[in-house]
């Protein structure tokens, strides 16, 4: 025995080592015919007790009016607080004065998926989504221009329960 | 040639041939039944992607294998690294050469081949490759070359891990080699005869030998699980202290051969498992399978299959139930309970026998069988219900405690 090993004292006088085995084994054989925990995930997204919280941020969206523009007015808020840096903002004006993004592109490798885009947002365009599947066969498709944040269709998250606002 | 000798060595070639078919897509199946039985243990489904239920699996692992680098350590020994995996995956698989897998086959035929000449073969031929008059001894023989594959390719490796887990393996090998040949001794006195035809017939007149010899079939198993470096014994991967061990440092295909030596490995385990103590390819309570002919063949071919099967799956239902030993532990099981029990017993059935046959004189192999069975009730009742309870089989923090009074190892 190394010196400084600390002996447990078990229980020995009640104890079968071979019984306890097929215990285990037992236990185990039983296990085989319980109902299986795996998700089969592509196929199956979400359960009962198990679904995305709507309050989720993932990837962002950005939302459009009726005639299909998107509803930024590149007031340059979300660049602003972005803490990641991970937004790039040119404004443009139109003939009749309307404010809108020439290029909004958001880096989503930088972004750190805090959500302060979206809560920042007077206009409500940019969103975070409630969605997780982004993989891409180039590094440079992680940013998305305006138009691909336009064309997103997933739903956005709430940021805050809204039976719970404050979080209480 | 003889024609004679022409047409057994045809028959032998084509048993070779499916033997060797048959064994090396079983392990390719089983590494997929191991990932399957782990999965349903944990409540999981295992793969199921590739094929029909994960069937395909096999087949994508090897070709993944096939096709990954090959990497060698530098400063590795490289005639040794490249050496080690075939030495540990060839007496693996010649160990399936011996085990008869099937009643035999009345085959007869007479014909001329072009250029090859006249090929003769009348009588039955025994389902086995090579029906080898040494027997299990063959087996002992060439099951313990498994550890210079391990050994070497630890050494090679030029990796503390490798080093470690091949010396992990030699000496676990080493030690649990002697219970296990002195677990066959009862099986050799029972039925006076090492080769595995005589052991089944033997069997299929009297009782399956786990009955009259259940203490050689435990010790037998328990140290087969240690042959084979299975869990709980897998002191020579032990994942979670030696990185992989002795194949640390391989990739590729050299990898997959140790995978799939460990496997086939388990094959013969418990094929000898069950040709010695669960009848071979016998069916029991009929004695419709002891006359040749292709029906009984075929039979008692998956009869041996199905044995086979559910003795790989206890030996994965062990490794998923089971944690490992502590590598002290493993000794001390190794040298002081499980070698002086199988001594015991192989003295306690030789004076059985003596008592049986020379004094009582009972002659019949059925009456024979239950008288020793009795005993091993009884023997069975003393070991698992009066000393298996911290009395003489104790824990190994205690071993220290009680000295030498202790059998020492945890069980």
């Amino acid at each position: 025995m190394a010196i400084g090993v600390k002996v447990l004292k078990r229980p020995e006088r009640d104890v079968s080592y071979v019984r306890a085995t097929l215990k285990g084994m037992a236990l185990t054989f039983k296990h085989m015919f319980r109902p299986k925990q795996t998700m089969q995930y592509p196929e199956q997204k979400s359960t009962e007790e198990w679904r995305l919280s709507p309050r989720w941020r993932g990837t962002h969206r950005m939302m459009t009016d009726e005639q299909g523009r998107s509803k930024c007015v590149a007031c340059g808020l979300c660049p602003q607080i972005c803490p990641a840096n991970c937004i790039k903002l040119v404004p443009g004006e139109d003939e009749n004065g309307h404010r809108y993004p020439l290029i909004y592109e958001i880096d989503e490798f930088r972004c750190v998926f805090c959500g302060y885009c979206q809560e920042v947002c007077p206009e409500e365009a940019i969103h975070v989504g409630v969605h997780y599947e982004n993989a891409e066969y180039q590094r440079g498709r992680f940013v998305y221009d305006l138009e691909r944040l336009q064309a997103q269709t997933h739903p956005v998250s709430t940021l805050w329960d809204p039976s719970d606002p404050r979080g209480e | 040639m003889t024609p004679e000798i022409k047409g057994f060595l045809l028959l032998s070639v084509v048993k070779l041939l499916t033997v060797f078919t048959v064994v090396m897509v079983g392990v390719a199946l089983l590494t997929l039944m191991e990932r399957k039985v782990s999965a349903w243990m944990q409540n999981r489904f295992g793969p199921n992607r590739v094929g029909y239920g994960g069937l395909l699996q096999p087949a994508a692992d090897g070709l993944k294998n096939l096709v990954k680098e090959e990497t060698l350590p530098a400063h590795a020994n490289k005639g040794l690294f490249l050496l080690a995996p075939a030495l540990s995956f060839i007496p693996a698989l010649m160990l399936t050469a011996v085990i008869p897998f099937a009643a035999p086959l009345p085959v007869t035929f007479d014909l001329t081949l072009p250029l090859l000449g006249r090929f003769i073969h009348t009588g039955p031929m025994p389902m086995v490759v090579a029906d080898l008059p040494v027997g299990f001894l063959f087996i002992l023989a060439i099951s313990s070359l498994g550890v210079y594959g391990i050994a070497l390719a630890g050494w090679s490796s030029n990796s503390k891990y490798s080093l470690l887990g091949g010396l992990r393996a030699s000496a676990q090998m080493v030690s649990y080699e002697v219970p296990l040949g002195m677990s066959i001794v009862p099986v050799l006195l029972l039925s006076g005869n090492v080769t595995f035809s005589a052991v089944i017939a033997d069997q299929q007149t009297g009782l399956w030998y786990v009955l009259p010899l259940f203490f050689s079939f435990f010790i037998f198993l328990v140290a087969g699980f240690a042959e084979t470096n299975r869990l709980p014994f897998d002191m020579p991967e032990a994942e979670s202290e030696l990185i992989a061990g002795y194949h640390t440092e391989y990739s590729g295909m050299k990898f997959s051969m140790f995978f799939i030596a460990e496997y086939a490995n388990i094959v013969t385990v418990c094929a000898v498992t069950v040709t010695l103590f669960f009848g071979g390819w016998d069916i029991p309570f009929t004695a419709w399978d002891q006359t040749p002919g292709l029906a009984q063949t075929l039979l008692t071919g998956a009869f041996l299959f199905l044995k086979i099967l559910f003795f790989i799956f206890v030996v994965m239902w062990v490794r998923w139930t089971l944690p490992r030993f502590r590598f002290d532990q493993l000794m001390s099981l190794g040298w002081k309970f499980m070698l002086p029990v199988a001594l015991g017993y192989v003295m306690l059935t030789g004076a059985a026998l003596w008592g049986i046959e020379d004094v009582a004189g009972v002659t019949n192999p059925k009456l024979r069988g239950a008288i020793l069975f009795v005993l091993n009730l009884a023997l069975g009742y003393l070991v698992f219900f009066v000393v298996d309870r911290g009395y003489i089989v104790t824990g190994a923090g205690s071993a220290g405690r009680r000295g030498a009074a202790g059998l020492g190892g945890t069980r």
